[in-house]
């Protein structure tokens, strides 16, 4: 039978969203599959977390316990997880494409010989095989690809597969003895530093964008209280944070970072097509510009085409009021 | 210190997608190439790093023809030595990560520097592929850097904030943007990557273990509509917000 082993993500001995998308897909695909799903869990205390896979599908789960293993570490999670492949025989890994499973997954596929298909949109079965949808272009295009390796590695997209719940069932919880040397530890995490408060531009529900059309950085604070009403994250275009209004951070496009927020506001932003690379993905497009012919109008599902001065100002005041209702 | 830079060529960023008569890949008429911008931060890190510790660097591209027209652009930047694997074949990133093992294996480097992802596949796969098939540590998404007495200390960016990573050379690290200001080629550094030979390679590896089936574009919106073209649009744009799209 054909068996399916899904990492699922922790940070801090607590199961992320991520993690729990990425063990219910494994669910869904191994009923499609007629396989079998087990969960692989590491940290440095996880057996108790792994009973919560229970209401996504999962009734087994593994995991590996280290103390060493509570912070991430890029080569020793490398190696546990290709263990695990291995010592549980597994054809078909899954994992997330997280920042985490990024940085993993091409380890893990190395150590395996795997071929490795990252950052997965889709994926569907056709005649007993895994096809993969996958963004290239920063999305300007899609690829479906499959798999020819003996073992098989997908990693998922956050955010994209949301978590079906199922007849709970109970998890039987089994340790794998790996054995570490301090070789396997060759790079540690040190410290982690969370940055402020401030909600990540890939991370928000919703995103407020600010552009070249508000004229100076002096200006910016108009994107900001207009995220803030609306609980968002406030992004930029790669314009203004060449110009040193923003921090790398913040931008949206191709190279920067792809959001599919369910709300994106664009103000003073003419839509070059690295922007809209990064963003066209978003479920509802607002766009505010004084140039009724920017590109940005193309991929907007609403628009005002006005000053973003006397615009953002009013859209912050309206939204207080209707927020507050 | 010996430095190794593992570079791409990739379409300009202002390329408009189309699809290939294969309909695997893109349209390569009218296509111009550049070095991958993420690759620009991995090539000005080792020039840095160069200039204060003194040592020698080694670019590496596994591409076509059209990939010494990328290895120029390094070169002019100040890149000293480049290695073109050259193949017409249409390897992934397992494949392309073998050649430039195989390669590195030879010139044994004490840090081996690349961007974090070529924005065509954007597969960050590279960069960690090599570093397992060395037996090496890899730090990714990297936005700081310190290398000093035999170890690295890097940042490297995670959801909603930094790790600070150790490592003991020799090591790969895959760089983000905001580690530096890539500096621009002056003219002499342009004149003289016009003559400067490129070592050329055959490929040791050519086996891939993924394979396109298709390529597609996104499904083109349906057109917008134009709420309005001053502030009295505000409270309809509100409206419709609320009760039509639902996403506040």
């Amino acid at each position: 039978m054909v068996k399916i082993l899904v990492f699922v993500e922790s940070r801090d001995n607590k199961i992320k969203n991520a993690g729990i998308e990425a063990a219910s897909k494994a669910y869904s695909v191994s009923k499609e599959l007629g396989a079998e799903a087990e969960a692989l869990l590491i940290g440095s205390s996880v057996t108790s977390i792994a009973n919560e896979l229970g209401a996504y599908g999962i009734s087994k789960a593994f995991v590996i316990e280290d103390s060493r293993l509570e912070k991430y570490s890029t080569t020793a999670y490398a190696k546990a997880i290709a263990e695990a492949v291995k010592a549980r025989g597994a054809d078909i890994l899954f994992l997330s494409a997280t920042a985490m499973g990024k940085d993993v997954a091409p380890r893990v596929a190395a150590r395996l010989e795997a071929g490795l298909a990252v950052d997965c949109t889709n994926l569907k079965i056709e005649n007993g095989e895994i096809i993969a949808t996958r963004p290239v272009y920063a999305g300007k295009a899609y690829i479906d690809l499959k798999i020819n390796s003996p073992v098989k590695i997908f990693s998922l997209r956050p955010n994209v597969f949301k978590p079906q719940k199922s007849e709970k069932s109970n998890v039987s919880v089994e340790k794998l003895d790996i054995a570490f040397d301090d070789k396997d530890f060759s790079s540690q995490v040190k410290e982690v530093v969370v940055s402020s408060e401030k909600l990540d531009v890939s991370e928000a529900d919703i995103v407020v964008s600010g552009g070249r059309g508000l004229k100076g950085p002096e200006h910016f604070y108009l994107v900001e209280d207009l995220a803030k009403v609306l609980g968002g994250a406030a992004g930029a275009s790669r314009a203004i944070v060449d110009a040193g209004w923003r921090p790398h951070g913040d931008q949206v496009g191709q190279t920067g970072k792809t959001v599919s927020p369910k709300l994106y506001i664009a103000c003073g932003i003419s839509g070059a097509i690295q922007h809209l690379a990064g963003m066209s993905s978003s479920k509802c497009i607002v766009a505010i510009n004084k140039d009724k012919d920017a590109p940005i109008f193309q991929v907007a599902d609403y628009g005002i085409v006005g000053d973003v001065f006397e615009i953002l100002p009013a859209l912050t005041e309206e939204l207080k009021k209707v927020m507050a209702n | 210190m010996k430095i190794a830079i593992c570079i791409s060529q990739v379409p300009d960023t202002t390329t408009k997608v189309k699809i290939g008569a294969d309909g695997k890949s893109i349209d390569p008429a009218g296509v111009t190439y550049i070095i991958n911008p993420y690759d620009e931060f991995a090539v000005e890190a080792a020039l840095q790093l160069k200039e204060k510790q003194g040592g020698e660097t080694i670019a590496l591209i596994v591409g076509k023809e059209v990939s010494k027209e990328v290895m120029r652009k390094a070169y002019a930047m100040g890149i000293e030595k480049g290695i073109l694997i050259k193949t017409d074949l249409e390897l992934d990133s397992y494949a392309v990560a073998r050649n430039l093992a195989d390669v590195l294996n030879e010139i044994n480097p004490d840090i081996i520097i690349c961007g974090k992802q070529s924005i065509d596949y954007d597969d960050h796969q590279v960069g960690s592929l090599v570093a397992e098939m060395l037996g090496i540590p890899s730090i990714s998404v990297v936005v700081g850097l310190t290398v000093e007495g035999g170890k690295v200390s890097a940042e490297r960016e995670i959801e909603g904030g930094k790790e600070v990573v150790e490592a003991a050379l020799p090591v790969v690290i895959a760089t983000q943007r905001g580690l530096n200001n890539p500096r621009y080629p002056n003219l002499k550094g342009i004149m003289q990557a016009k003559s400067k030979p490129i070592e050329e390679r055959q490929p040791t590896y050519t086996d891939n273990k993924t394979e396109i089936l298709s390529m597609s574009l996104p499904k083109p919106k349906a057109k917008g509509k134009i709420v309005g073209t001053d502030v009295s649009a505000v409270p309809e744009l509100v409206k419709m917000l609320r009760e039509e799209a639902k996403v506040i």
